[in-house]
């Protein structure tokens, strides 16, 4: 019997299972995907909100300061790309200021520091392609902008090192109550924990409803993103987002920290959990709304358009704690999550803590070495890394030049990538703008070598995604 | 690291005639840098003929073509590094570039030669709405696993362009097993060649449909589906939607030149080509920095390639060795009336040998019949010749003698454009 | 009479040919403007021929598969036949270009060459 079962290894799920890790625990992530982050928090915004929109009061509001606040630490701890950048809230009417003011209110009260004010020639002078008619802005310099693909495996790449269990391809179907804990059922059989936390992002009310008559409903909110090329990542500094006014909520269009632009999400509620097919209407809106802020915003170096889906609750809240003995949800998780990550993680596992007192475990290492990014080193080292591990010195994605060493170490991690997706995760091999078209065939290659499968069996992104359908001539 | 006259990027059709044009100019020490395994470059996954009409004067497949030219390559001696990728070339013509064999590694050659060729357009810069599952593949990607590793990536296939890849890959498919079930193009007009469209769909028997899109993409895993709908002023028209089933989705939607590293070094590109903007030498914004091939603008034949390259490799000689004028005045050369762009978009005239003649490189912007292509300097015509037939899938080519233009030296630009006859 | 219009794949010109049938007889030949035209459209309706590009196994080689071709062209009505009689066909490296990998192809005279070399493992 496992201490505790988490299921789900999206962001939520990892911080949890990384601040568990600090005790000694028996623990395991069960994942119905065939790797972590391939939920809500492998397609979001990729922000790390200041903390100044939630609602006083409101759960959400507190983890997002705090989980903000601790952001910096975590990423230094656990080697993640994040960046302090900024953020502003701007104002496109005079009729709105009251509702800037109250925003400004809002996140004081939070707690957020540095909120203040900016007005338009200051705010032309923070962002030169800032729309003519934004009129001032709320500038939050703590917000900021993070990998979220990076977030989560450094979170569950360090929960492995000390001792957190990870199985994918395990969707769980039904949970019942046994002595002293819970039987969890999944298609590669019947496990046990004393604890159960639901991580399960979208699918998080089914888990809950498995448990308990006070039925939960999670709405799957879909959101549509440009994503436009490195060569225009200079076209904002600061993450712009536009006060929800007369003109309508807008979208964000923010730089990411690997020097990309991103642009959306539309706010769409759907039925089918799984569904991540982005729309024309979606599209078109997010085109439409995302040059009200900023001016001639370079739509036209698009290099791909997706869609996520945000796990929402009718309340708009958080919702975290125990509803059974030994069974605790954290649900409801959708934007400010990503942000709040960190927070959820420490609350979530104080409240398990606090229903199985484990002890602290004295080997835990909290520290993360990301993978090795030969760019970041001067020449000389550069190529003494080639020369003591050539496969370093083999350039694989063109676009993002990631090298075939830094493939191998993303497959030979734990939890490692088993899919084209898992390494593009991992690795930004076929992020670029051609988008794999050249790298593709190769990491499929790679992978089918390093993990000893034919190239028949390697996915893009778990069974029933894969490439390759047969031979040449084999159906003649 | 041994120092290079001449380093050429790229070791595909454009480079390797670059330098074999090179060393017959003269120029001894010349490296061809080159990202993959194998010269050649795309060709190398170019099965089909085609090739090498105009140049050996009989048809030729893709690798056939390559390996004339990489025997001329290694015949004179010259030097290459193939797995090496070149990570930046700065504006002051350093190239750093990297292999497993030599690490990191700098060069400072007198002059480079671009010849990296183009990319496929993904699907994420195309915007079709729908799901990302696997079976969408660039042409190219899906040329590469059936040609050179024998692999089928799908089974009942849609194709969306009619460029040549796409056309090319809709017979190679069908060959190999697979059904092709329909061609769509967005434009009212193919943007491959015309045998293409005959030998590669008109011969299977494969529906092309013009002024057609994918609007829907379906399936969670794999395709499922896709939708087409027709397409009027470059909108979808409701109502006129197809479903097919299908599990996969090949796309064949243009070329982009890459010049991630000319950027970088700062030179200037032309907007219309996305490729650098060159003068009659082939020489960039950067003095010393030439260019030539895909990289330069979206070729329809290698042959051209290879001649424009070898032009370009004959130029950078000149410059290496000294005996080419720099100095004197620079025409612009517009290209107007449905003429897109002109490759080579500026003149030197002091640059220009009185006894030879200057290959200007065009497309058009839609297809036209019975027109004159006519160049003008000032309100003087030079030149001109009638095209019963011209689309912008096909380059079109004018060769000026140079001493027409140096005959009017008072004109302030050259013009290239489209009249009735 | 009746008309048939034909695309020339002699050249990349791709000449629109117009041709004037009586019947078998062909009456007129216009649109071209070479030889190559009147004998492609000639050709055409009698007896059209391809060249078949494809690939074949390869065993012990850096590659699996090796490119292809028929040497010369082939009876169109033939393409199908052609690939399909490749299916099963294997060539140990090293493959070096233009060996003969399946001499007279189905009857036809023509061989199946390879167009690139594979080097041994």
């Amino acid at each position: 019997m496992y201490d505790v079962i988490i299921i789900g290894a999206g962001v939520s799920g990892c911080a949890i299972a990384r601040e568990l890790s600090r005790k000694q625990a028996n623990i395991l992530v069960v994942e119905r995907e065939e790797d972590v982050c391939c939920g809500t928090s492998k397609a979001n915004s990729a922000i790390v909100h200041a903390g100044y929109d939630a609602k006083h009061g409101s759960l959400m509001a507190k983890l997002n300061v705090q989980g903000s606040q601790m952001m910096p630490q975590l990423a230094k701890d656990l080697d993640i790309h994040f960046k302090v950048n900024g953020s502003l809230v701007i104002m496109m009417s005079e009729e709105d200021r009251p509702d800037l003011v109250r925003l400004y209110e809002n996140g004081k009260a939070n707690g957020v520091q540095g909120l203040r004010i900016v007005e338009r020639d200051e705010l032309r002078q923070m962002e030169p392609n800032i729309s003519d008619d934004a009129v001032a802005a709320l500038y939050a310099p703590t917000g900021g902008i993070i990998c979220p693909f990076g977030l989560t495996f450094a979170l569950a790449e360090n929960a492995a090192k000390n001792g957190v269990q990870f199985q994918f391809d395990s969707e769980v179907t039904d949970i019942v109550p046994i002595s002293g804990g819970w039987k969890v059922t999944t298609p590669k059989g019947e496990l046990e924990g004393r604890v159960v936390v639901n991580a399960a992002g979208v699918h998080a009310d089914e888990i809950h409803n498995m448990i308990t008559e006070d039925r939960m409903k999670i709405t799957p909110r879909r959101g549509d993103y440009f994503l436009l090329d490195r060569a225009v990542g200079g076209f904002v500094s600061h993450t712009i987002f536009q006060l929800p006014g007369k003109l309508g909520k807008g979208v964000l269009v923010a730089p990411t920290v690997h020097g990309n632009i991103i642009v959306g999400p539309t706010a769409i509620d759907i039925e089918d959990k799984d569904d991540t097919a982005t729309t024309q209407m979606g599209l078109d809106e997010v085109r439409a709304k995302s040059g009200i802020a900023v001016k001639d915003l370079p739509l036209r170096q698009t290099i791909t358009s997706f869609a996520g889906l945000r796990a929402h609750e009718a309340r708009h809240e958080f919702f975290i704690g125990e509803v059974k003995p030994g069974f605790v949800d954290c649900a409801g998780i959708e934007s400010p999550g990503l942000s709040s990550a960190p927070a959820i993680g420490v609350m979530v596992a104080g409240i398990v803590d606090d229903i199985l007192h484990l002890a602290e475990d004295p080997t835990f290492d909290g520290t993360r070495k990301g993978i090795l990014d030969p760019k970041t080193l001067p020449m000389e080292a550069r190529s003494a890394l080639i020369q003591q591990a050539p496969a370093y010195g083999t350039v694989i994605c063109r676009c993002e030049t990631i090298t075939e060493g830094e493939i191998i170490d993303a497959i030979h991690r734990t939890p490692g990538a088993r899919s084209v997706d898992g390494v593009k995760r991992r690795t930004r091999a076929g992020m670029g703008r051609c988008q794999g078209g050249f790298c593709s065939p190769k990491v499929m290659e790679i992978l089918s070598r390093e993990l000893g499968v034919p190239m028949s069996e390697i996915t893009k992104a778990g069974a029933g995604s894969g490439f390759i359908v047969g031979i040449n001539k084999d159906a003649l | 690291m041994k120092e290079y006259d001449l380093v050429i990027i790229g070791g595909g059709p454009a480079g390797l005639a670059a330098a074999a044009a090179a060393r017959d100019a003269g120029v001894q020490k010349i490296l061809i840098l080159e990202r993959d395994n194998e010269l050649g470059g795309i060709l190398n996954q170019c099965i089909h003929n085609g090739f090498g009409l105009h140049t050996f004067k009989e048809e030729l497949t893709g690798p056939e073509y390559a390996a004339r030219f990489i025997e001329q390559v290694k015949a004179r001696g010259i030097d290459y590094k193939l797995n090496t990728m070149v990570l930046d070339l700065a504006s002051d013509k350093t190239v750093t570039a990297m292999n497993r064999e030599d690490g990191l590694f700098q060069l400072h050659p007198t002059a480079v030669l671009l010849a990296m060729g183009c990319r496929e357009r993904p699907r994420g810069a195309l915007n079709i709405p729908g799901s990302r599952p696997a079976g969408i593949y660039t042409a190219g990607t899906a040329q590469r696993l059936v040609n050179m590793e024998g692999y089928l990536p799908g089974r009942k296939v849609v194709i969306l362009g009619s460029g040549d890849i796409g056309l090319i890959m809709a017979r190679r498919m069908t060959l190999e097993g697979a059904e092709v079930q329909v061609v769509a193009e967005l434009m009212p007009y193919s943007g491959g060649l015309k045998r293409n469209i005959v030998q590669c769909l008109d011969d299977f028997g494969i529906p092309l449909k013009l002024s057609h899109t994918v609007v829907e993409i379906r399936g969670k895993k794999r395709v499922e589906g896709v939708t087409l709908a027709r397409v009027e002023n470059g909108k979808p028209v409701a109502g006129t939607e197809e479903s097919y089933d299908c599990d996969t989705l090949l796309l064949s939607c243009g070329l982009i030149p890459e010049n991630e590293l000319s950027r970088g070094a700062g030179v200037m590109l032309n907007p219309v080509t996305n490729g650098p903007a060159v003068n009659e030498s082939l020489e960039t914004s950067i003095p010393g920095v030439f260019a030539a091939g895909n990289v330069l603008h979206v070729h329809d034949l290698v042959d051209y390639v290879s001649e424009e390259a070898a032009d370009a490799g004959r130029h950078a000689a000149g410059y290496i060795h000294g005996v080419r004028e720099t100095g004197g005045r620079t025409l612009p050369i517009q290209g107007k009336d449905g003429v897109r762009y002109t490759v080579p978009s500026a003149v030197r005239p002091e640059a220009l040998d009185p006894n030879g003649s200057m290959t200007l490189r065009f497309r058009v912007d839609g297809v036209y019949q019975d027109k004159k292509i006519a160049v003008y300097a000032g309100d003087t015509l030079l030149y001109s010749r009638k095209r019963r037939i011209m689309a912008p899938g096909e380059m079109e080519t004018v060769q000026l003698k140079c001493q027409a233009i140096l005959e009017h030296p008072d004109a302030d630009a050259l013009c290239v454009k489209l009249e009735g006859v | 009479m009746k008309t048939v219009n034909l695309t020339c794949i002699g050249c990349p010109l791709g000449c629109a040919i117009t041709l004037e049938m009586e019947g078998e007889e062909i009456v007129s030949i216009t649109g071209n403007t070479c030889k190559i035209g009147e004998n492609h459209a000639r050709k055409e309706m009698t007896n059209p021929t391809r060249i078949v590009t494809s690939t074949v196994k390869v065993t012990g080689g850096q590659l699996p598969v090796v490119s292809v071709k028929t040497a010369a062209d082939i009876p169109k009505d033939k393409i199908f036949a052609c690939v399909r009689a490749l299916q099963t066909v294997q060539i140990a490296a090293p493959v070096s270009i233009g060996q003969v990998i399946v001499p007279d192809i189905l009857g036809t005279g023509v061989d199946i060459v390879a167009t690139r070399n594979v080097a041994r493992q």
